[in-house]
């Protein structure tokens, strides 16, 4: 059953799980959603509902689309990486087989694309590189080269090296405890690779202080970091203003912006990043309509 | 045999009773690619202030058992950005629009209602919210529904800028002793109707930082975790309307529909109207499929009228 459309851009299905199984310390689900893979680009998100249809745990999941294929045996396939953290994830991540899921999808906006043929490089940490090895694709088709730093606490949370040393021309691994590749944080390798590779872009999706620091590290080397964010949100879909963060527009001019809607993929430096502070963040005094002093 | 589900509110009809509720549903666009806003009752639009918000930081949410906790801060573009873009686009769909409205004073609620009643899209408006959930910034940031003077100040004020036929909801809030004396002063003052309710006051501790686990500390409960308290909101309103203690007026019942089932049950205990929010952000087809369900069950029951529904269950009381 699919839903909606109405020339709208997403759909909202009733997936069917196909295939789940274990990767490191995250799920990779495979789910039949009809109508999904003519629709998502690479960036974009899907937002799952979780429990069943009774259940008391209402608010949508969001995750973003490691891959999509329109075709197959089943119907247009979606697939997710999931890590099972709360009671959403973990329910998620019990499906069997046969087991259904409500899936809203393609959302967000995703990865821009450059017009030229240029070396580019990507950046995931932990789960962050699902959407990258899809992303890595479409940017090799374009002619542009594509170097892949993926990072995470320990080897189980990487996600993909052995798929990133197909999707990619050059791969490197940090770990923060060493377990694999070289100990330490992307930010630690990635100076060289701007030097190396001279890219003008980079694509990164995962924490959000590593995200701060791949904003920094391309600055420094005149490249512009395309980040996908990651913010708590109730729905998904621009209805709860749940998911805002202070972004600074073409303009100049900072607003607290939905990231389901106006991202998640942001330019990194449009983000207001002194605001972020251990998982709270405030609003910028000069935002758009920032709570004056006796006011809000 | 068809149920009829319009239903008259302060002289305005409706072709069936189910509605958006406010901030559960932005401005109508986001929804808009899910199904057709025009097909429901009327769209609950944002509550609006005069100017623009940026809301507070976040996070801004947590989940609860069945329901949410949120603190937005009412964030929005200001009512001169709404009424040149949002009002337009809803009118466009051909929705009927119920406004939300609020000020940081009751002077500011009535600039608003103003700057709306002057706007070109202004006929799309079928009926003006006035969310007087929200803190006055006069009064220590006391919420203006806890206190029925300022209640019926707001609403007086209000009252004044909107034309005789435009129908008037005070969205009131459940956080107070004693909700009909809230009810009473904003009828009293030019309320031609009431919804109830708006969210709850709670707050949620993070167990794993120990700290509140909102960037706002406290938040607004919502969700089907607090239907029990509209009911009984709803109840005690229609109660004091039969006994005759203020003027009967229509009521729009809100807090924790989910389904057809839910919808009704606020009828019975006395709502003209129901509007879906939370479960919204389980299903962005929530209102529209209450709507479908909620046709159903009336149909169920035999009766010819939606509104035959409305506060039913005050006469099937079985006193032995
Ligand atoms: C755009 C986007 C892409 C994401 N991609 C992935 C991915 O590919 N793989 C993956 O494992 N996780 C991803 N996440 C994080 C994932 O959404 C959360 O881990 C998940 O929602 C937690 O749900 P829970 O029930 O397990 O946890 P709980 O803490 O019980 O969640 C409670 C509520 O908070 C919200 N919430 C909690 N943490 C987050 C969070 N980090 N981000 C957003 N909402 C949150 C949930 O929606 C839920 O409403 C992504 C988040 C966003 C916003
Ligand atoms: C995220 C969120 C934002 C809300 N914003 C508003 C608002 O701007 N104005 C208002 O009158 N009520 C607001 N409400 C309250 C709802 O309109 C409604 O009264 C309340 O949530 C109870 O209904 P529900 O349980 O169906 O959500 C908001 C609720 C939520 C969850
Ligand atoms: S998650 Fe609801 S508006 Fe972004």
């Amino acid at each position: 059953m699919s839903t909606a459309t109405r020339d709208s851009g997403v759909v909202q299905v009733r997936g069917e799980v196909i295939a789940i199984r274990r990767a490191g310390a995250y799920h990779h689900l495979t789910i039949v959603a009809p109508g999904v893979a003519e629709l998502a680009r690479p960036g974009q998100f899907a937002a799952l509902a979780v429990g069943g249809p009774t259940t008391g745990n209402l608010l949508r999941r969001s995750f973003s689309i490691h891959k999509v294929s329109p075709s197959g045996t089943y119907g247009g396939t979606l697939d997710l990486v999931i890590a099972a953290k709360g009671a959403g994830t973990e329910w998620l991540t019990a499906l069997r087989a046969h087991d259904t899921v409500d899936v809203v999808a393609p959302l967000g906006r995703p990865f821009p694309l450059p017009t030229e043929a240029v070396p580019t490089v990507l950046v995931g940490g932990g789960y962050g590189s699902a959407p990258l090895f899809w992303l890595a694709d479409v940017l090799r088709e374009r002619g542009c080269t594509v170097e892949m730093v993926l990072g995470a606490a320990s080897e189980d949370r990487l996600f993909g090296v052995v798929e990133a040393r197909r999707a990619a021309d050059r791969v490197t691994v940090t770990t923060d405890d060493g377990s694999a590749g070289q100990r330490g944080w992307v930010s630690d390798v990635l100076p060289e690779v701007f030097r190396r590779t001279g890219a003008p872009v980079a694509y990164a999706c995962g924490p959000m202080g590593m995200l701060q620091s791949v904003t920094r590290v391309a600055a420094e080397h005149g490249a512009v970091a395309q980040v996908a964010v990651e913010e708590s949100m109730a729905c998904g879909v621009g209805v709860c203003m749940t998911c805002v963060m202070p972004v600074r527009g073409k303009d100049g001019v900072t607003a607290m912006v939905r990231s389901c809607v106006e991202g998640p993929v942001f330019r990194g430096d449009r983000i207001r990043w002194e605001a972020f502070h251990d998982g709270v963040c405030g609003v910028p005094e000069d935002a758009v309509g920032a709570p004056k002093v006796g006011g809000h | 045999m068809a149920v009829d589900l319009s239903v008259t509110l302060s002289g305005r009809t409706l072709p069936n009773p189910v509605m958006t509720a406010s901030g559960c549903a932005a401005n109508g666009r986001e929804l808009h690619r899910f199904f057709d806003v025009s097909t429901l009752g009327a769209f609950v639009t944002k509550t609006v202030m005069m100017d623009p918000r940026s809301g507070r930081g976040t996070p801004r949410m947590a989940e609860t058992s069945s329901g949410m906790l949120n603190s937005i801060g009412l964030q929005g573009p200001g009512i001169h950005a709404f009424v040149a873009k949002d009002l337009p686009w809803l009118k466009s769909v051909g929705a009927r629009v119920l406004v939300s409205i609020a000020g940081n004073t009751a002077g500011e609620f009535a600039d608003v209602a103003k700057v709306l009643v002057d706007s070109d899209a202004f006929d799309c408006v079928v009926g003006v919210e006035v969310n007087i959930s929200c803190p006055n910034v006069a009064n220590r940031g006391l919420v203006f529904a806890c206190d029925p003077l300022a209640s019926g100040k707001v609403i007086a004020l209000v009252r004044e800028q909107l034309p005789r036929d435009v129908p008037m909801f005070a969205k009131l809030t459940p956080d107070v002793t004693d909700i009909v004396s809230i009810a009473d002063a904003a009828v009293k003052s030019g309320a031609t109707g009431l919804t109830m309710i708006n969210t709850l006051l709670g707050m949620v501790i993070d167990t794993d930082r120990l700290r509140p686990q909102l960037g706002g500390i406290t938040g607004g409960l919502s969700g089907p975790s607090i239907r029990p308290v509209a009911v009984r909101a709803l109840w005690q309103v229609t109660a004091a309307m039969r006994e005759g203690r203020f003027l009967t007026v229509p009521l729009i019942g809100v807090g924790g529909v989910r389904t057809g089932r839910d919808a009704l049950e606020l009828i019975a205990a006395g709502a003209t109207a129901v509007q879906v929010g939370t479960a919204t952000f389980n299903d962005p087809t929530a209102p529209q499929r209450v709507l479908t369900e909620l046709e159903a069950l009336a149909e169920s029951h035999g009766v010819a009228r939606i509104s035959e529904l409305v506060a039913v269950a005050h006469d099937r009381m079985v006193i032995p």
